[in-house]
């Protein structure tokens, strides 16, 4: 009963916010002209002619709650307006642009994750070594690192020296042409998941050597940040009196590590998984500039030096409600993990 | 009279217990390798951002920052005599670029860290000291800025309000400081039940002087860690904006700006993959020396105040 009275709480607060998110954007939009405005609400280019009539009908020179209530309206609708960096709808822009991102963050997170924890946890078992050393000062070095600049230097040297290792964009040209084509079934449009479905082991070959570079870049900062985490927090947890206790009942040094101290140590960075997960979307933006791949981070970074207000618009809400339901299912998995949360 | 007067000089001197707390952490402080490396980036820094114009006179007098440049090749020169970095394309002089670059990194880390301390201290004492519904209205705020990330809110607004430097601050600004108001809120939390809160106010001290004088001097350290680790990471964000071109004018002493001119000549003609090297690795190293030294600084810190670690 008590898990189930947070959990409401948590969603109730998640419509809380997500309202204010809203209402930030709204804000945002009020600082554009009503003719900038009206691209929120187009949804076919022929529109552009007439938008005087636009700005009636959705009552762009009305009072601010009535345009509130009237935007909220054509969201809801699936109404995001027009993007004109692509020249579609801002929402098949996002349809086509989604999948990109999505499998530049499915070959990620789990590399952030597993290689921060146990590098990690390493570094806390050999505390005041060398390993411990050395991986303190690349932690520190690699939050340090501007994204957009190793991303760079990793061009600069993988594309001057091995040119054709790790191309750019998302799939090379013969793979994207056969990838468009009737014999090529898109399930999830993820190009290296729906290689492996259609048996085509090339392009899924194809696909990983594009992903090389964005993920190493977009990893590297973030893999820093949990290896810090996770090292402060299994030190703390070799502190305890259960590791103590383990210990003193004779069980191996390396099953009091794995069992006890690492269990219990893994709790702040599930905690920050959620804002991790917000983290990486920024690196997005950055990685998919460099490396040229279009996804929805390009996109966002296009839109904006582009006076794109729709799809900036979108990326502000996409990236408020992203980080609302992960952090509550983060939050979920938490209290159902550690009684202490839920009745506290 | 006079004797006692005296005496109780020299009492507050020696035994406040504030000036011994600040003493102990100076002595801390001076300890820390790693603070030390810190804080000798960060003088390197600071005495390049004040010799500016000695370093690299200015050619444009009344527009220091304005890098100068000679002719409009875009092709970048490798360094030489009188352009000791070389010049990236367009004919900018590096060299002039970093130097100047760094005065406004300074400006922008000051300048946003600054403010987003002021709003966020603000905000979170009202928050911490009065609770109820205007801390449950202040926190919500707080909820929803910081459910977006830091680069893309900001971006958006930069958006909004049109490219420029003063904009990327004024975004950070607006992004940066809900965090500050919730460390606060947290820390004036745990010290509004203690004792020497409840004499005062017994004493009759108001609200403005509870806050001020009692509660916040004992709340702020978290606070003040967490901007010295912002330094950089503002910097960086800033960078990063610059980068993707939402940043000052072209030709204006940017870190991130520069880096993003470099952009078309990464990689050199086949037989010379690395000939326009010093193009984008220079400004990228200005960039991240400086943030190197502002999160050893803000790491030592946090090791320093952190009261479970710091008498040990």
């Amino acid at each position: 009963m008590n898990f189930l009275n947070y959990i409401i709480r948590r969603l109730l607060l998640l419509i809380v916010v997500l309202i204010g998110v809203t209402v930030v954007i709204f804000i945002l939009m009020a600082l554009f002209s009503p003719a900038q405005r009206a691209s929120a609400f187009i949804t076919d280019i022929k529109q552009f002619g007439d938008i005087d009539s636009i700005i009636r009908t959705y009552g762009l020179d009305k009072p601010v709650y009535i345009q509130y209530f009237n935007w909220l309206k054509q969201i809801f609708q699936g109404n995001f307006g027009w993007s004109t960096t692509v020249s579609r709808p801002v929402i098949d822009a996002f349809k086509f642009f989604f999948p990109n991102t999505l499998e530049l963050a499915l070959f990620s997170a789990p590399i952030i994750i597993l290689v921060g924890i146990w590098i990690g946890s390493l570094s806390a078992v050999h505390r005041d070594k060398p390993v411990d050393h050395f991986t303190r000062v690349l932690a520190i070095v690699g939050w340090s690192l501007p994204t957009f600049w190793f991303g760079l230097i990793l061009l600069m040297i993988f594309y001057g020296y091995f040119q054709g290792l790790f191309p750019p964009e998302a799939l090379g040209y013969k793979a994207h042409t056969f990838v468009n084509s009737a014999e090529f079934v898109r399930y999830t449009r993820i190009n290296s998941i729906d290689a492996l479905l259609n048996g085509e082991l090339w392009i899924f070959v194809d696909a990983i050597r594009h992903l090389v570079l964005p993920v190493i870049t977009l990893t590297v900062v973030q893999i820093a940040l949990v290896m810090r985490i996770m090292r402060s927090s299994m030190l703390e947890a070799m502190g305890k009196g259960y590791v103590l206790t383990a210990r003193a009942k004779g069980a191996a040094w390396k099953t009091v590590i794995k069992k006890h101290a690492r269990r219990n140590a893994l709790i702040p960075v599930v905690t920050v998984s959620g804002w991790l997960f917000a983290l990486m979307m920024a690196g997005v933006v950055i990685t998919e500039t460099i490396f040229n791949r279009k996804g929805l981070g390009w996109w966002w970074a296009r839109a904006a030096t582009q006076l794109d207000i729709p799809s900036v618009l979108m990326a502000v809400l996409f990236n408020g409600i992203l980080f609302v339901v992960t952090n509550l299912i983060v939050d979920i998995l938490y209290a159902y993990i550690d009684p202490r949360v839920r009745l506290g | 009279m006079f004797f006692l007067k005296k005496r109780r000089i020299v009492l507050s001197f020696e035994e406040h217990p504030r000036l011994k707390e600040v003493k102990f952490s100076l002595s801390k402080i001076i300890k820390n390798p790693l603070s030390i490396a810190g804080m000798s980036i960060i003088f390197l820094y600071l005495m390049i951002a004040l010799l500016a114009p000695t370093i690299a006179p200015p050619k444009y007098e009344h527009e220091p920052f304005r890098i100068p440049h000679e002719g409009y090749s875009i092709i970048p020169e490798p360094p030489a005599p009188g352009h000791p970095f070389g010049t990236t394309t367009k004919q900018y002089d590096i060299f002039y670029g970093v130097i100047w670059g760094t005065r406004t990194a300074f400006r922008i880390g000051f300048m946003v860290v600054g403010s987003i301390l002021v709003i966020g201290v603000v905000v979170g004492s009202i928050s911490g000291y009065f609770g109820g519904i205007v801390d449950e209205v202040l926190m919500r705020i707080v909820d929803i800025f910081m459910s977006l990330p830091t680069l893309i809110l900001a971006m958006a607004i930069v958006t909004a309000l049109g490219r420029s430097l003063d904009n990327i601050m004024k975004s950070l600004i607006v992004v940066g400081w809900p965090i500050y108001a919730r460390t606060i809120r947290g820390s004036i939390l745990s010290i509004r039940e203690e004792d020497f809160v409840e004499a005062a106010k017994a004493l009759g001290a108001n609200d403005f002087t509870v806050i001020f004088k009692h509660i916040l001097p004992n709340a702020i350290y978290p606070v003040l860690i967490l901007a010295s680790l912002d330094i950089g990471a503002m910097v960086l964000t800033a960078a990063a904006l610059s980068f993707l071109g939402l940043g000052a004018q072209e030709g204006y002493a940017d870190w991130g700006q520069m880096v993003s001119l470099a952009r078309n000549f990464i990689v050199g003609p086949p037989d010379q993959p690395l000939m326009y090297w010093y193009v984008v690795t220079i400004p990228g190293l200005f960039i991240l020396f400086f943030v190197l030294g502002w999160n050893l600084l803000g790491d030592a810190f946090r090791d320093i105040f952190d009261p479970k670690l710091r008498r040990k």
